[in-house]
């Protein structure tokens, strides 16, 4: 359905007057205007699923906090998106990652490229106030070309999304459940034994953190996500 | 089969019983059968076989009746004599008494409390019926609600009195019911569904299993009115797998139903279609939250997605949905019998009719109860369920399962409704009650929570994933006596994290059991902090030291 | 002028932190103006001191002796900075923590030698049963993570206490920098 004027609304955000077509995100809305609203789970070009808690926001007449990938504008809507009390939830829920599994930066393949350790960072998160759990976690590095360590994953389930929204793979998966969920290739047998992997690399390129990375280029190689969006634009037409 | 066929049917069945009025009844639901109750049949069907009775007195499996603790029960008609704790050694005894005075010895009054406060509309079959027998239902009325509904009344008019009824869901959260099915009869679609939620997971609670157990007939009953009112013309109930009794059941009472035309097309001999078709969950308590169970019936993984759109909106498979427990559909046939008004004239102000309790712990009368709304903690506590055993004391009463909180004694004599169970920092939730005594820890009972809503996440988001886990980790540490006050504070700093960042349910509400025993029984949570001990005795409190700490 | 009473510690850590530290080049002439360096593995006090006014903690709490040192040093500091990931995370020999101590030292003393030598037992302190960051045992002051952290962060960092204000190292430093 094509917007039709009518269909543009006008709210604020941070005190800030935005206008946005009504089937915007107040996240698409706050990053046209330039607000930044952190993000984790959430990936341009990947369907969103409201998972990481980090882009939370205030909206004046709710009580309930809510997150801004997957809340649609509305007219006369006052988002907020900066407080006390959301940026001190950001760094709690930062801090439950990092204390959760195995995030030793210093010997990581992503250090340097992390978006995990750029929020940290960004949140003037200079310890962890949780106890490490230090959970004794596999790698695979069955495949061919790439490397899956469970110890840096976040389970933003990027990979899962990329896989199957994009690639139509759905080689990747979530197995388990609570704290002791884990990604999985297929019905969790070894990436290298995978029928339904293409080795197109995607969720190497998609992933947050050092938990997929390619063999023999693990030292310090940025992540190339520029084709999301364009595959994305492609394919609706626009 | 028309109107006239099905209450000929009943008829019938009425007049088959007028002939022989004499019966012995035995509860086959799932407590009773847990303490033997098929030997008894199997035993009584031998003593009735081998007498003077001989094909003159059936022998009947029937659903719950109540008492579980008592069990296995069995009742004689005509004379309407209960007999409790029966062994198949009893069963000469008991045909022997059929039809004289009854065997003392096994009788359980039926002027206990227990049985003469409570008031039955969900459970007014439950025990009476042969739940594998629809003609047993439709004699009881059954099925009467649903031909008034499809001969006399239009959808808009069902919703009305299910709104008049006030009626609210029965699955935990109270919300209106008659608001939610007009929502899903106002959503523009060309499809929409029923669900009935049968996940019930709550740790203690067995109010939905036993009444799929005891009276399948009136879920579907129920179901296929709710289709007709919000124009869906498929139904799905949802029901863990580990309710055999109750999928089997089920599987009977919709092959039954089918049968005599009152599932598939032409229903009633009206114009009106509806189906019914089992989902099993694998037994994840999240299933229970309707975007994950959506997403189980549809195939995935079954994991919660933020609301809005609500499933009222857009449900499964993107249509609007309605979703209901199964103690709200069961609650449908009398309201529409009866009329609205007769059913919110039973209740509070706010939270009209009857509720269904599972009595759980430390209390004398373990089973499942029905009674009006509004009546209090005291009253259901101490009279229907016949007070703590072994002249303990009451401590405490865990309402609401892993979601709800536990209530202290200051507040036993406030009617239990949706609105002060909130108040009192715990939740009506779809009707657990634990009862705790002196010999239990408040942080222990937290603690065992925790673990549960940990074990349960769906691991989706951050909060509840890894915040449950923490909070777990802390709660050990102080029942373990390693705590210090600084561990309260960081256990008190995640509850308010996790209640107001986690995704779904389940997150928002894990941390309530803490919340709860926070606010009532602080000084245990110091006691085991700062003199390493715990007042109840349960914790061992500076046993398990870790090696440097 | 009364100098500040400054000590460096290297707990369980690869002393990188204290290389960096070194790093600072001319400017700890600038430092040694202003502090006294009462006890250091760079210097040859054998004894942690009373009354330091600032002690930097390179190194995670990993055995017996560091758990004994570190209680020590808290009790007998008035500002204790976590230095670098060690300290602050636990870093690397953290992840010797997913598994049991016995496992460990198996694998190093049994199973990766080609000369068999026995399992230290007496004169090497026993390892705790997990790796844990200084703040998880005693009350941390100030945080600097990094793996190391540069040498213009520790100055930074000391220059700011010296000064008398409390070092707000957001966007400064990072886990891993």
């Amino acid at each position: 359905m094509t917007p039709a004027v009518s269909d543009v609304k006008t709210l604020q955000i941070d005190g800030i007057d935005v206008s946005a077509q009504a089937d915007q995100t107040i996240l698409d809305a706050a990053r046209e205007k330039g607000l930044s609203i952190p993000t984790l789970c959430h990936l341009d070009g990947l369907g969103d699923v409201g998972a990481c808690r980090l882009c939370l926001v205030e909206i004046k007449g709710t009580s309930k906090l809510l997150p801004a990938c997957v809340t649609r504008v509305e007219e006369g809507m006052e988002v907020t998106t900066q407080s006390e009390r959301l940026l001190k939830y950001r760094r709690m829920t930062l801090e439950l990652l990092f204390a959760e599994r195995n995030h030793v930066c210093s010997v990581c393949v992503a250090n340097g490229h992390c978006d995990l350790q750029v929020l940290g960072q960004a949140h003037g998160l200079t310890h962890v106030q949780f106890p490490y759990r230090y959970p004794k976690l596999p790698m695979d590095a069955s495949h061919d070309r790439f490397v899956v360590d469970h110890n840096r994953c976040v389970l933003c389930t990027r990979c899962v999304r990329v896989c199957d929204e994009v690639e139509g793979a759905h080689t990747w998966d979530v197995m388990s459940r609570g704290i002791g969920s884990m990604v999985i290739t297929d019905l969790h047998q070894p990436w290298g034994e995978s029928d339904t992997c293409t080795s197109c690399g995607k969720c190497v390129q998609v992933c947050p953190t050092g938990a997929l990375f390619e063999k023999g280029k693990a030292r310090l190689v940025a992540k190339s996500r520029d084709f999301l969006p364009y595959l994305a634009m492609m394919r609706e037409g626009k | 089969m028309t109107p006239e066929q099905l209450e000929q049917i009943a008829s019938e069945e009425t007049a088959a019983r007028a002939r022989n009025p004499r019966r012995l009844s035995v509860c086959m639901a799932a407590g009773c059968i847990s303490s033997n109750s098929d030997a008894v049949k199997k035993a009584l069907e031998r003593a009735v076989a081998g007498g003077p009775l001989k094909d003159a007195c059936p022998v009947t499996g029937v659903g719950c009746m109540g008492l579980c603790s008592r069990g296995p029960l069995v009742s004689t008609e005509p004379a309407g004599v209960l007999y409790q704790n029966v062994t198949p050694e009893d069963a000469g005894e008991i045909v022997g008494a059929v039809s004289g005075p009854a065997v003392e010895r096994l009788q359980c009054s039926r002027e206990l409390p227990f049985f003469k406060r409570q008031v039955g509309v969900v459970l007014e079959n439950s025990g009476q019926i042969n739940p594998e027998r629809i003609e047993d239902y439709l004699a009881a009325k059954g099925y009467a609600a649903l031909v008034q509904a499809l001969t006399e009344m239009r959808p808009a008019e069902v919703i009305e009195q299910v709104s008049r009824s006030g009626l609210r869901g029965r699955g935990g959260a109270g919300y209106p019911t008659g608001l939610k099915w007009s929502t899903v009869a106002k959503a523009r679609a060309e499809t929409r569904y029923v669900i009935c939620n049968a996940d019930e997971g709550d740790p203690g609670a067995f109010m939905d299993r036993s009444v799929l157990e005891s009276d399948p007939q009136r879920v579907l009953e129920g179901m296929i009115i709710a289709g007709y009112a919000v124009g869906a013309s498929r139904g799905y109930i949802y029901v863990r797998a580990e309710y055999p009794l109750a999928i089997a059941r089920l599987n009977t009472a919709i092959r039954q139903a089918k049968h005599l035309g009152l599932l598939g097309s032409q229903i009633g001999n009206t114009e009106f279609a509806f189906d019914i078709e089992l989902r099993l969950g694998a037994g994840a308590f999240v299933c229970g939250e309707e975007t994950a169970l959506i997403a189980s019936i549809e195939g995935g993984r079954g994991t919660p997605r933020p609301r809005p759109p609500y499933p009222a909106q857009a449900g499964l498979f993107g249509a609007p949905t309605l979703i209901n427990n199964v103690e709200t559909f069961a609650n449908i046939p009398p309201i529409i019998r009866n009329g609205g008004d007769w059913y919110a004239a039973m209740g509070t102000q706010r939270s009209k009719g009857t509720k269904v309790f599972a009595l759980t712990g430390k209390i004398n009368c373990t089973g499942l109860i029905e009674v009006p709304m509004g009546m209090s903690l005291r009253e259901i506590i101490f009279e229907v369920g016949g007070g703590v055993p072994e002249g303990r004391k009451f401590k405490a009463v865990q309402t609401g399962g892993p979601s709800g909180g536990c209530i202290p004694e200051q507040f036993l004599d406030m009617p239990v409704d949706y609105d002060s169970l909130a108040q009192a920092g715990s939740i009506m939730g779809s009707g657990g009650m634990i009862v705790m005594d002196d010999s239990s820890c408040m942080v222990d009972v937290a603690k065992y929570f925790m673990e549960f809503c940990m074990s349960e996440s769906c691991g989706k988001c951050i909060p509840c994933r890894a915040g449950t886990a923490q909070m777990y980790d802390l709660l050990a540490k102080i029942c373990e006596g390693r705590a210090a006050l600084d561990d309260l504070a960081m256990l008190e700093d995640l509850c308010d994290m996790v209640k107001n960042t986690s995704l779904c349910g389940l997150g928002q509400s894990a941390p309530n059991p803490v919340l709860s025993t926070l606010r009532y029984f602080r000084d245990e949570y110091l006691a085991h902090i700062q003199e390493k001990k715990c007042p109840a005795g349960v914790c061992a409190c500076g046993m398990k030291q870790e090696a440097g700490s | 002028m009364n100098r500040v009473r400054l000590a460096t510690v290297w707990l369980d850590g690869c002393s990188g932190c204290h290389m960096s530290l070194l790093d600072m080049d001319e400017r700890l002439l600038d430092l040694a103006d202003r502090v006294e360096l009462v006890y250091s593995p760079l210097v040859d006090h054998k004894e942690y001191p009373e009354d330091v006014d600032l002690v930097l903690v390179e190194g995670s709490v990993s055995s017996e002796e560091d758990l004994h040192k570190i209680r020590k040093i808290r009790r007998q500091s008035k500002i204790l900075i976590s230095l670098g990931d060690c300290a602050v995370t636990g870093n690397v020999p953290a992840m010797r923590n997913p598994f049991k101590t016995a496992e460990v030292l198996r694998r190093v003393y049994v199973e990766n030698v080609s000369v068999e030598s026995p399992t230290p037992n007496q004169v090497v302190p026993a390892l705790l049963a997990r790796v844990r960051p200084v703040h998880e045992v005693v009350p941390v002051d100030v945080f600097v993570p990094g793996c190391p952290p540069s040498a213009d962060t520790i100055f930074w960092t000391l220059t700011e206490l010296l000064e008398g204000r409390r070092p707000d190292l957001t966007g400064k430093t990072r886990f891993g920098a």
